[in-house]
């Protein structure tokens, strides 16, 4: 791309990002909550465009890590509402009369936003590392990140003491000391939301055109080969499922104070593809693709599920087929198709050397 | 023929397959600044021997040494860093990337996690990758995406990739296979260009190629060192006749 | 006491494993011969056992006096249908997808999604149910402890005829051998005048019939619901990556390992637990042995 046509698409960026800040204004608080919810998701989308998009590792685990913020957050929301010494409801009915450690840990706020990005930080790291070193690529590793996905699940589901079941964590009522319903609070998350979607959009692009976003693609287009260069890829695929993870962890310890709940459905195989169908109609390896995608999808999900209810699965099930078979770069490809249409042909020959992916 | 002290000793390498013995007790010498080539029909073990050396596949029995420094079971990234590169035989460039980036990853010094991610994108090796550019002919293509390039291009830009990291060994399989013969000659001239500054192995089929190119040609023959020595010699010994060029006699 | 439970557990264990077995059997000839990851595997699966639920209305509506015999008649049934399915979903979406496996995988999932609610539109979100034959209810007395059922001895008997049919199909006939040969070098059989394409449907029919049965087995030991066939396919897949891909007998040696380790964990720790532990050893199975089991070795480089 010509300089001028990069300083073009991050004047429209930044033209977007604005345009969101200014949202609450214009939008009902319903309105808000519903974007603020999916910008949160929008991080996530970032952090699975760069491993899946970038590095060709397609995670189907990523719900998991977005359950491990959501659940670390959601145990601050309920803890921090305790008395001293008194256990949430689902505990005490089961006999549990003294707090585990980790929702004591999740009493404190600064604690709980280490956590947010410790604990996917070190599941996603220990399981990249072993998975990665013995060579797990592919499908395999697709299979088995799927694994993780039922894994946790159950998990969540069967350690009823400490996760409250089936039925999940709700009912919270104050973060940080503001009450979750007040108008404020609620405009504060949107726009923390936003500003986490900013900076993890920076940190993925810098990330991405780095010398270390070109290993990544010599990661996804040739592994081997990429050994005998003197290149561990294993060492960058594990960071870089580690950073996926985190800002999964980031996106669900968001999205939880605003949608309310946080149950282990949402972290079991079927959110976990579907997260992938956000990249994936947005456009794998463009990442405002992976955002547009996701603002599209659930938007879409939304308006289907309350409108016509049986037809949501049709809808998303179509969508996955039709995504893959005929329009294998999504939305991205597409605009990029229809710009194309504007440009001289000296800048659509130029352009065939650049496109990411 | 030896032109300098040794750079690449394996001795006694053993490895098998399934049962099937591919180096047997196989010991084999390179030089410094020497252009050797590895001979021998299918399933003698000279793809395996490569194997051995760069790292892809860990001996039974035996050890390499490179440089003095003993590398047996050492992983294949650590290998390559050690100035060991590789050039397999279908042309392996990265798709995604530009010729320019192809080389900038190739000859990067810092290949690292955290290096790739704190040092910027421009190394300052500019001037090195330029000639290489210009060597290889493709210095009018440096923002072309390597997938796009002929097949010949891709093969000058890998032999171009390996140059860029300054190795000490090149191991190179089967350099011109599905080449055209212009392509070939220019290869052939390439390599000896190489050759001047680093040692280099080649594994090739290809009789008058191996007889422009080679200093020295060893035949291999069921995982073990046959005979060595100029390509004359080797290709008039009777029992090499017998076992390779056997129906070919027209080569010598 | 303790041991006659542990026994009838571990028993229990073999005919959960027999399902997983067809299932696995299936994906295991689909992935290794056209490299598809079928996510549709389960809701195939699910239709075979809607088809012997199907099948024993419809026999005890119009002929009562043989609704005991149902049965035998839903098994083919529900392997053709299941492979009427598959070839569908071969033709209409996998054949255009050829060598992109993720793609296949995502592809797949959409159809699962699509034939799941597709159950909930004809059957409703409720579980339903097959009656056992009268043949199948009662159980061998081992000792006074020990009751083996009839219907777990049938599955595992059933498993055990469909995996010797589909090693004499695949070893002993002529179509068999086209698939090995397709299986181990594309190129070279398409070169040799072997019809790829076609043996690729016929192959993905094969893999869908084979989970239909596992459906109809299925059916007689549990209830269908819309969402059954989700809480298999993971798990067949993991039989899949432990066993060694496109190797039958990798997956008959993963589903038993796994299917019996999953019971033998369940009767010491929990089901939760079990899992876990399936998990983490597969994981740590997986850094021992990449290929798994049985490993289909290559030179090729990626």
């Amino acid at each position: 791309m010509t300089m001028p046509s990069i300083n073009k698409a991050s004047a429209l960026l930044i033209l977007g990002f604005v345009g969101l800040v200014c949202g609450p204004l214009v939008l009902s608080g319903f309105e808000m909550s519903l974007l603020g919810q999916f910008l949160a998701l929008a991080i996530l989308a970032i952090g699975l465009d760069v491993i899946w998009g970038y590095t060709g590792i397609l995670s189907l685990g990523q719900s998991v890590f977005f359950g491990l913020g959501g659940y670390v957050m959601a145990m601050y929301l309920e803890a921090s509402s305790l008395q001293p010494g008194q256990v949430p409801d689902f505990m005490s009915w089961s006999g549990v009369t003294q707090l585990p450690l980790v929702w004591q840990l999740a009493r404190h706020f600064p604690l709980t936003i280490a956590l947010v990005i410790g604990v996917p930080w070190i599941v996603a790291f220990g399981l990249g590392f072993l998975i990665f070193r013995s060579r797990i690529k592919g499908v395999y590793f697709s299979i088995l990140t799927q694994a993780l996905a039922v894994v946790a699940a159950t998990l969540a589901v069967n350690r009823q003491n400490f996760t409250g079941g089936s039925s999940g964590l709700t009912g919270f009522t104050q973060i940080a000391g503001a009450s979750l319903y007040a108008h404020a609070t609620q405009v504060a998350l949107y726009e923390v939301s936003l500003l986490a979607l900013g900076v993890a959009y920076l940190l993925a692009w810098r990330l991405c055109h780095s010398p270390f976003g070109r290993v990544l693609v010599a990661v996804r287009d040739g592994e081997t080969r990429l050994r005998f260069f003197g290149y561990d890829p294993a060492a960058f695929k594990t960071f870089v499922f580690a950073f996926a993870a985190v800002l999964a962890g980031i996106s669900g310890a968001l999205f939880v104070p605003q949608n309310g709940i946080i149950a282990p459905a949402q972290l079991g195989v079927a959110p976990a593809i579907e997260m992938v169908i956000w990249v994936a109609i947005g456009g794998r390896g463009t990442i405002v693709g992976a955002v547009v995608g996701t603002l599209f999808v659930n938007y879409a999900k939304f308006y289907l599920s309350n409108h016509y209810p049986n037809a949501w699965l049709y809808f998303v099930g179509g969508l996955f087929v039709l995504v893959v078979l005929v329009m294998p770069e999504g939305l991205a490809g597409i605009s990029r198709r229809v710009l194309k249409h504007f440009r001289s042909p000296e800048a659509r020959s130029h352009d065939q050397g650049t496109e990411p992916a | 023929m030896t032109k300098g002290r040794s750079l690449l000793e394996v001795s006694g390498v053993s490895v098998s397959f399934n049962g099937h013995r591919a180096l047997d007790n196989l010991s084999f010498v390179m030089y410094e600044g020497e252009l050797a080539v590895i001979i021998g029909p299918n399933g003698a073990g000279k793809t395996t021997l490569l194997d051995i050396v760069s790292g892809r596949t860990a001996a039974d029995e035996g050890t390499v040494v490179f440089d003095g420094r003993a590398i047996t079971g050492m992983a294949d990234f650590r290998i390559a860093r050690l100035g060991i590169a590789r050039k397999f035989q279908t042309p392996s460039v990265f798709p995604g990337l530009t010729v320019g980036d192809n080389l900038v990853l190739a000859g990067r010094r810092q290949r690292g996690v955290w290096a790739t991610l704190v040092r910027g994108l421009r190394d300052s090796n500019q001037a090195h990758y330029d000639s290489i550019l210009e060597r290889i002919g493709l210095a009018h293509r440096r923002d072309t995406l390597a997938g796009t390039l002929a097949h010949g291009e891709k093969q000058w830009l890998e032999i171009g990739m390996v140059l860029a990291g300054r190795p000490r060994l090149m191991l190179i399989d089967e350099p011109i296979a599905g080449m055209t013969a212009q392509e070939a000659t220019k290869t052939a001239e390439l390599l000896r260009e190489i050759a001047q500054d680093c040692s280099v192995l080649v594994v090739e089929h290809d009789m008058d190629f191996v007889k422009t190119i080679a200093d020295r040609v060893s035949v291999f023959h069921q995982g073990r060192l046959l005979i060595e020595g100029s390509f004359d010699r080797v290709s008039h010994d009777p029992h090499v006749r017998e076992i390779y060029l056997g129906p070919e006699p027209a080569h010598a | 006491m303790d041991g006659a439970i542990f026994v009838s557990q571990l028993f229990n264990g073999l005919s959960s494993a027999s399902i997983l077995l067809l299932m696995a059997l299936g994906l295991a000839i689909i992935f290794g011969l056209m490299g598809v990851i079928n996510m549709a595997h389960g809701e195939i699966m699910t239709a075979g056992a809607y088809t012997a639920y199907i099948v024993e209305g419809a026999v005890t509506h119009w002929a009562p006096a043989l609704s005991t015999y149902a049965f035998l008649a839903a098994l083919p049934l529900s392997f053709l249908v299941a492979a009427v399915l598959g070839l569908i979903v071969e033709l209409t979406v996998i054949r255009h997808l050829y060598g992109r496996p993720l793609e296949t995988l995502l592809a797949t999932w959409g159809v699962s999604l699509i034939m799941q609610q597709g159950f909930r539109s004809i059957f409703g979100s409720n579980n339903v149910s097959v009656t056992t034959p009268t043949w199948l209810r009662s159980a061998w007395h081992v000792t006074t402890n020990l009751d083996l059922p009839y219907v777990r001895i049938f599955i595992l008997v059933f498993a055990a005829v469909v995996v010797g049919g589909v090693f004499a199909y695949l070893y002993r006939t002529r179509s068999g051998l086209e698939i090995r040969a397709v299986m181990q070098n594309r190129d070279m059989a398409a070169c040799l005048g072997v019809a790829t394409r076609k043996i690729d449907a016929l192959t993905f029919a094969l893999g869908c019939g084979l989970a239909g049965l596992a459906g109809c087995a299925l059916a007689l030991i549990g209830p269908i619901g819309p969402t059954t066939g989700q809480a298999y396919i993971v798990d067949s897949f993991m039989v899949v990556v432990t066993g060694g891909v496109g190797k039958v007998i990798g997956a008959v040696v993963g589903a038993f390992a796994i299917g019996e380790l999953q019971s033998t964990f369940e009767f010491f720790t929990s089901a939760t637990a079990g899992k876990v532990l399936i998990f983490v050893l597969i994981i740590i199975f997986l850094n021992i042995r990449p290929a798994g089991i049985f490993p289909s070795r290559s030179r090729s480089l990626d």
